[in-house]
This record gives structure tokens, C-alpha cells and sequence, in this order.
């Protein structure tokens, strides 16, 4: 039988795993994963630019998969794993290396953009050996992420050194 | 830029997604991996009363090799098809166009069948699969029908899919030996619909006739267009650089572009010829190196 849909319209109770945590908020249908990772769990650190999947600053891991927030919707993530940019520096605040990477590199300027470079840039070291990595590949990776700020190249330094620092 | 609100429904089965599609039909979508329904959605340009999400329907992800070609669920994501050992292997023409899909974010959940179902007359896959003489599975109420890419494609986000019918399955033959084939296209940037592009094959005997050719246009009209006049300059006759450049010009006078602020309907049609000849050129050199002439 198919549910009615007034039912099917009303707000339920999502469990889920972010950042390594079990969390459990309310969402309706139409409430976007950005705006539950935001307002209903107060990550803010997940920006949002365009809200059509083209800025790529609402970039997160889903499942271990990088995706962009803004195109999913909170009820899609019910029973998953979810890392957010608040996700990536160690308990003692210590910046993860692709954190430390962008701040040494200039790799950010105003930061808008920097959540979704970030979780962009971890989807791809998780899967690259850096040292056959070229500028290229890099440029490949990330050209997903618009930065209106920086001209890149501090941003594609700043993967490179990450890649270097993550591997020892 | 939020949905407007909608009845969610979350089947785990092919059957209990049709059931679904069956009861609500106009007023409800399908949505696969979100990549541009989300997009409509979160402008208002969609305003679906329920959504079917097929995302739980496991039976519909999957990549098979049968005799004909490659059988492709509909909700296999872009990225597994860019990551299939076998689609490199056996479908060139596939591994290299889902290359220009976005960028690996919305590879990660875009899929095969929201890809083709959706029918943006710059997308990748239709033009691959018109190349290669495909079709996809529907199944409706009334069982499932078999829509060959040519009469799939009626016009810009058109397909011939009934609003009961979910598309389950997307076939890519494979091309005799002797074949090769191109994909290229131009973007304003990185990752963006294509301005123009094509999918271009060509398969050649052990005379160096061509015996099948195909140039399959993306970006350059209502729908993807395979251009009959410029395969006519190829079939039948012995390659060479000649026949590539009449194809090519041949291809380039048989469209009618659109413009728009990103490109004129010259600059459109100037391009395709261009991006023709190139293809063309690169295919021929493939086919050169399968079939050992
Ligand atoms: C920034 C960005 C860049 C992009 N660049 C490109 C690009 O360069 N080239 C390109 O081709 N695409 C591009 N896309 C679109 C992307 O490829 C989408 O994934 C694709 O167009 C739709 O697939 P989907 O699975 O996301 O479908 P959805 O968005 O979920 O659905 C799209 C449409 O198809 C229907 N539908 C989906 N599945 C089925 C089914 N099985 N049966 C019946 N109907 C169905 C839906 O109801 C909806 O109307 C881009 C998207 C973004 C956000
Ligand atoms: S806010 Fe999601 S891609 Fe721009
Ligand atoms: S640092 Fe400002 S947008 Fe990238």
C-alpha cells in the first residue's frame, strides 16, 4: 500500500554519523543536507554559495564519496556517514595537514570557498599517491571548486605539500 | 533557492518504485542522483508534488557484459562507470566521454539513467549512446518496451519516456573490430555542459573502406543529432584525409545551432566542423591501429 501523502510530506527523525559522532535531528522532505548540516546541527563550517552545485563550498563526505551538500536532501542521509570540514583537525584543535597545507601556501584569502576545497582536496589525497601526481591531475581534482579570491595557484601549492605532508 | 514541499517516497525495490510511478504519475519525479533535479528543485523551475527516490533500489545499479554490448543499470553513478575496467575496455567511446560529466562530486551521484532520462541537449551520454546505436529499457504499467536512442531524444529536457515509466536500463553495443572513436567537446570551463561537441566513430575494413561511421553532434541543436550528411561522406569510401574534411564540412552545414550569451549559432556551427574534422581524424588513427592496415 501506498503511503498517503500527507504522511508523506511530514518532518522525521534522521539518525545518522557525522564526524564520527551518532547525531539524530528532525528534517522535513524538503529540507537540503547544507541546510540540515547548518541549521539542525549548527556545523556552519559547511558554506553555501550557489545552491545549484556549481561553487562546490558545500562539499562534503557522504559514505566516504565527495558530493555537494546543496543537491541532496537531509532525508537522503538518514543511516549514513557524513564528514564535515569541522570533521578534519584533531580533538587538541590541531589543523589536519590539508588545513596546515592552505594556511602555509596562502592557499585561502576571505575563506568561502575553503570548506569545499578542503573536502575536496581530502576526497582526492584519499585515492592519490602523491608522487605521481601532477599539476594537472591536481587542476583535474579541484576545478570542481570555484575561489574568486586566491587565482588558485597558492590552492594547487597547498594540495601538493598536503599530499607530501599526509604521506610521511 | 529552497524545494518547495513535496511527498518523499523511498522504494527499495524496481517493483515498489513502479507501484509508486503508477499511483502518482504527473504529479511525481523521479529522482536518481539529484544532479539536476535538485538544481530545477532548489529554483523552482520544478515544483514535483511527491518525489520517488531511487536511490535504496540496488537491482537498478550495475554494469554487465552481455554478447551485443554493456548493459548499464539506471542508477549506476557516472563515477563507477569511470572507474569500470570493462567499460575502458570494451566501450572506449563511453570511458572517454564520462570524463567531461561535471566534476567528481557530481560524478559520485549523478547517474547513467538521470543522465539520459533528463536529456540536456549538451549532455555527454545521449550523444554516446546515439554514436553507438543504443537504447535504453522503460518498464510501465504495461510492461517494459525497448526505445532506441534515436526516437529517446524529442527535445531539449524531452524524451519519449511516459510519466509512468521509469527508465531501468541503458544498452551501449559494442562495434566490430576494425572500429575507432573520439569524443571531444568545448567548454567555457572545466566540467560545464559543452558549448559543442561530438562523439565520432569509425570502423574500416582491411581495404581501408570505412564500413560504418558515425558522428553524433551534442550542444549544436534541440536534441543530440547524429549527421546523416556528414556520415554519407564517409561510408562506401576509401578513408583519407579528403573524406574527413568533406564530413566534416558536411557536418558542419547540416545544423542548426542555437545561441546564446556563452556562444553565436556561427561560432557554434564553426566549432562542430572544427571539432568534426579533429574527431574524425582521431578516430580513423584508432581504427588504423585495430585493424593492423
Ligand atoms: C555543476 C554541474 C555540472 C554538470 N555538468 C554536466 C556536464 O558537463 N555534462 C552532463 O551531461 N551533465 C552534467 N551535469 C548533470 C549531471 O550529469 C546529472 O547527473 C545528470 O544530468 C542527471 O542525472 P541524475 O542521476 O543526477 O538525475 P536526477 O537529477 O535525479 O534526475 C534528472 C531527471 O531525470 C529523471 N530521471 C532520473 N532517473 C530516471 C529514471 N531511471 N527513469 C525515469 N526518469 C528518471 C528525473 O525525474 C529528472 O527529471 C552537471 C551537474 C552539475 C550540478
Ligand atoms: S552551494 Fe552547493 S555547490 Fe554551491
Ligand atoms: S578565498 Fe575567497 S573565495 Fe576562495
Amino acid at each position: 500500500m501506498i503511503e498517503p501523502k500527507t504522511r508523506a510530506t511530514r518532518a522525521r527523525t534522521l539518525h545518522l554519523n557525522v564526524n564520527g559522532k551518532r547525531v539524530a535531528a528532525k528534517a522535513e522532505p524538503r529540507m537540503l543536507l547544507s541546510d540540515f548540516l547548518r541549521h539542525e546541527l549548527g556545523l556552519t563550517g559547511t558554506h553555501v554559495g550557489c545552491e545549484h552545485g556549481v561553487c562546490g563550498c558545500c562539499t562534503i563526505l557522504y559514505n566516504g564519496v565527495p558530493i555537494r551538500s546543496c543537491l541532496m536532501l537531509a532525508v537522503q542521509a538518514r543511516g549514513s556517514r557524513i564528514v564535515t570540514v569541522e570533521g578534519l583537525a584533531n580533538e587538541d584543535g590541531s589543523l589536519h595537514p590539508i588545513q596546515q597545507a592552505f594556511l602555509d601556501c596562502h592557499g585561502l584569502q576571505c575563506g568561502f570557498c575553503t570548506p569545499g576545497f578542503l573536502m575536496a582536496t581530502y576526497a582526492f589525497l584519499k585515492e592519490h599517491s602523491a608522487l605521481r601526481m601532477t599539476d594537472e591531475e591536481i587542476r583535474v581534482a579541484i576545478a570542481g571548486n570555484l575561489c574568486r579570491c586566491t587565482g588558485y595557484q597558492g590552492i594547487v601549492r597547498a594540495v601538493r605539500q598536503a599530499a607530501q605532508t599526509m604521506k610521511k | 533557492m529552497k524545494p518547495a514541499a513535496f511527498a518523499y517516497y523511498e522504494p527499495t525495490t524496481k517493483a515498489e518504485a513502479l507501484e509508486l510511478l503508477g499511483e502518482l504519475r504527473w504529479g511525481a519525479k523521479v529522482l536518481a542522483g539529484g544532479q539536476s533535479l535538485v538544481p530545477m528543485m532548489n529554483m523552482r523551475l520544478a515544483k514535483p508534488e511527491a518525489i520517488i527516490d531511487i536511490n535504496r533500489v540496488k537491482e537498478l545499479a550495475y554494469i554487465k557484459e552481455a554478447e551485443a554490448g554493456l548493459m548499464i543499470g539506471a542508477l549506476t553513478r557516472q563515477r563507477a562507470i569511470e572507474r569500470s575496467r570493462v567499460v575502458k575496455k570494451r566501450s572506449p567511446l563511453l570511458a572517454e566521454a564520462i570524463l567531461f560529466v561535471g566534476h567528481p562530486p557530481i560524478r559520485s551521484r549523478g547517474s547513467v539513467g538521470g543522465s539520459l532520462a533528463h536529456a540536456d541537449p549538451a549532455a555527454e551520454l545521449p550523444a554516446v549512446l546515439l554514436a553507438l546505436d543504443g537504447w535504453v529499457h522503460a518498464t510501465g504499467p504495461s510492461g517494459t518496451r525497448r526505445i532506441p536512442a534515436a526516437e529517446l531524444f524529442v527535445g531539449p529536457l524531452l524524451t519519449s519516456l511516459q510519466p509512468d515509466e521509469l527508465l531501468t536500463e541503458a544498452w551501449f553495443p559494442f562495434l566490430p573490430p576494425g572500429t575507432g572513436t573520439a569524443f571531444l567537446e568545448v567548454t567555457r570551463r572545466h566540467g560545464d555542459f559543452a558549448l559543442v561537441g561530438v562523439a565520432a566513430c569509425l570502423t574500416i575494413d582491411q581495404q581501408g573502406i570505412c564500413t560504418r561511421a558515425a558522428v553524433a553532434l551534442l550542444g549544436a541543436g534541440e536534441t543530440q543529432v547524429r549527421s546523416a550528411q556528414a556520415e554519407a561522406c564517409l561510408v562506401g569510401y576509401q578513408m583519407d584525409g579528403q573524406a574527413i574534411e568533406a564530413a566534416a564540412a558536411a557536418a558542419m552545414a547540416s545544423l542548426e545551432p542555437v545561441g546564446d550569451i556563452h556562444g553565436s549559432p556561427e561560432y557554434r556551427k564553426q566549432v562542430a566542423g572544427v571539432l568534426t574534422r579533429r574527431a574524425l581524424g582521431i578516430a580513423w588513427g584508432r581504427a588504423r591501429r585495430r585493424s593492423q592496415l
